[in-house]
């Protein structure tokens, strides 16, 4: 398109000499091979997402097919009897993020709310830097963490719902730091695109600075508040090596907040290396089940940012 | 000029560092049980000989996979594979390191120096029927104790393990409910308790956690200062883990019989042996393609069969004894090479 319009303004002046006439032309050329190349890495992105649900179809087929709908509905995951039940996991993964979410929004929110609005000018840039640092800590370094720190702490406090320290809800808080710094830094950005003259009128009508973030400033960017929930999301769904530490790797089914349990990525992580045959589909399937679960979770946050009739989204 | 220089350097260390791995190198890949006597085997051998061993500890499953698909001369597994199965990949099996896995726990507060347990109980435990410290059932086992009312926290090997198929084979042989619910595994469901990663995963876990209860091999154990189960053997003693209860066990298998060399050392027979006794497997192919290398590896067994007793023991590991170790090398003339003559002949 760009091409025809470029060309059709050159031959429209007339007087341009012919060598004129050829350098526009090979630019011309050019803009249609850049396009192309440009279109084409999108294209590969495509290509390569659909490479890898077919291949994560294929290969997980034979559990599915063997299984059916036991696969969903069976409370352990047996791999010396052949009993596999994602269950356990799903149901590990959607709590540990659940309860992720719920610690770590209302905090991002709030660190959000006192950069923009109350900061001193002083601390601003220092504390920037220091959350986005956080975001920057390898995932391995948060397990760590957890075993060593965090489980030997809930332990000691609470002896009675914590025993081991590990589990669910131990993961649940691993990830709510590890997502943090994401949720903030995103949160941060869409609060500083509310127009300061919408802040001064507001503060200009008496309100307090509770009323104005309550009332002005998130509402109208609701919108990319959630984008920055769904983006936290998307990580501690994901999240493998920090899980795997904490979170007890029991494959029984136990539905419980702070009981042990384990989550789809926790679950390959342990298991994926030393299977094969029925076990190694079923841990494609599993793999294709996570996919699936981000996958909703992201058109889910793609459906909320649309309806949402937020100015800055 | 200069680019001529460089090209021959290169293609020249190229070729220096691949015949180095073809001849230098043994290559092996599985258990990670045996893995510290292994490379301290290893270690002495390339002193000796200058032939080194390439072991990747990948875990026993990985091993057999390995091993079947060929990328490696050997493979090493703690749980062996039965004769159908060997003769399926043409594969033959022979052990080469024995060890124990002992049950180990930790209670705040708790003076004694150790527990008696038997098969029963502790598969309670593990399947979650029992849960507290001063439960009934290990009271009447341990009648001068005084036990702590602490609530119990199984811990186990998260990950596919050889020491776990030990534990597991050793649950299910005593206890019938533990069969019929969890069964043996390299990777099972436990219905109770805390997983952890690896041998000193679990020893770091029982360490800090009150009420712990785990499985580890012994020389983790040793290594952490756990208070150690005794437990009661088939004969009906409490006894002791210790490399004497260990080599009781192993003193009993009766290698000659098993098809396959297919022999699981738990629930021995015999008044002093150690109930979760266990031997770790190499796998080689019966028809090779590299004669040579086939060779190298079986050069490095002998080797170890003859002169790697004292660092195994210093490991805490039990040696197999010299009958077992000449049947193996006499069992090696079944490994053929391209050509069909057999790979070993000394």
């Amino acid at each position: 398109m760009a091409t025809t319009n470029s060309a059709g303004t050159g031959s429209g002046l007339g007087h341009l000499s012919e060598a004129m006439h050829k350098r526009l032309r090979r630019k011309a050329q050019i803009d249609v091979w850049f396009e192309r190349v440009l279109f084409g890495f999108a294209l590969a992105v495509l290509l390569l997402l659909g490479a890898i649900i077919a291949s994560l179809m294929v290969s997980s087929w034979p559990a599915l097919q063997r299984y059916g709908v036991d696969f969903f509905t069976e409370n352990r995951w047996a791999a010396n009897v052949e009993v596999f039940g994602a269950l356990p996991a799903i149901y590990g993964t959607l709590l540990t993020s659940i309860i992720a979410i719920v610690i770590a929004v209302p905090i991002s929110f709030g660190i959000a709310i006192f950069l923009t609005e109350r900061c001193p000018g002083f601390l601003r840039q220092p504390l920037s830097t220091l959350i986005e640092l956080l975001a920057g800590i390898p995932s391995i370094i948060y397990g760590m963490w957890g075993m060593e720190v965090l489980a030997p702490l809930l332990r000691t406090w609470f002896p009675d719902v914590f025993p081991a320290g590990t589990g669910l809800t131990t993961a649940g808080i691993i990830l709510a730091v590890m997502i943090i710094p994401f949720i903030t830094a995103v949160s941060r950005d869409v609060i500083n695109t509310v127009p300061s003259v919408m802040r001064e009128s507001a503060y200009g009508l008496g309100c307090t600075t509770w009323e104005v973030a309550r009332q002005v400033i998130l509402p109208s960017v609701k919108g990319g508040l959630v984008g920055g929930v769904v983006l936290g999301l998307g990580r501690a769904l994901g999240e493998t090596m920090a899980v795997t530490f904490v979170i007890g790797n029991n494959l029984f089914l136990n539905p419980t907040l702070t009981g042990q349990g384990t989550s789809i990525a926790a679950l390959i992580a342990n298991q994926f290396s030393e299977s094969d045959g029925t076990q190694r589909s079923a841990l494609l399937a599993l793999g294709l089940i996570l996919f699936l679960i981000t996958f909703a979770v992201l058109a889910f946050a793609r459906y909320l940012l649309r309806n949402s009739t937020g100015r800055h989204a | 000029m200069l680019k001529h220089v460089f090209a021959t350097l290169i293609s020249g260390s190229l070729v220096i560092a691949a015949s180095a791995q073809a001849q230098d190198a043994i290559t092996g890949a599985g258990a990670t049980f045996p893995y510290p006597v292994y490379s301290q085997w290893a270690d002495a051998y390339q002193d000796e000989s200058g032939i080194g061993l390439n072991y990747q500890a990948i875990g026993s499953g990985g091993g057999i996979q390995q091993i079947v698909a060929k990328t490696v001369t050997f493979g090493a597994s703690d749980a062996p594979m039965t004769k159908e199965e060997l003769d399926k990949n043409g594969l033959m099996q022979w052990p080469m390191v024995m060890g124990g896995v002992v049950a180990a726990f930790h209670i705040d507060g708790f003076d004694g120096e150790s527990l008696n347990l038997d098969g029963d109980t502790l598969a309670d435990i593990y399947l979650g029927n029992i849960t507290n410290w001063n439960d009934d059932a290990i009271a009447e086992l341990n009648p001068d104790v005084e036990l702590p009312d602490a609530q119990i926290t199984p811990v186990y090997r998260a990950e596919g393990s050889g020491t776990n198929f030990l534990f597991t084979n050793y649950l299910s042989k005593v206890s019938e409910d533990f069969a019929s619910t969890v069964g043996e595994g390299k990777s099972v469901a436990w219905p109770a308790g805390v997983g952890a990663k690896a041998n000193a995963g679990v020893a770091s876990q029982i360490g800090s956690t009150n009420g712990a209860i785990g499985y580890v091999e012994y020389a983790y154990a040793a290594q952490n200062e756990l208070s150690l189960v005794h437990l009661e053997n088939s004969d009906g003693n409490v006894v002791e883990p210790s490399m004497e209860s260990f080599m009781a066990a192993a003193g009993n298998a009766e290698w000659q019989d098993a098809p396959g060399m297919y022999l699981v050392l738990t629930d021995q027979p015999g008044a002093d042996s150690w109930p979760i006794t266990g031997a770790s497997f190499i796998l080689m192919h019966k028809e090779v393609q590299d004669a040579e290398a086939a060779n190298q590896a079986l050069k490095f067994f002998d080797w170890a069969y003859s002169n790697g007793n004292e660092m195994a023991q210093e490991l805490d590991y039990v040696p197999m004894p010299d009958n077992v170790a000449d049947m193996v090398r006499d069992s090696w003339s079944d490994i053929q090479g391209p050509n069909g003559d057999a790979v070993w002949n000394q």
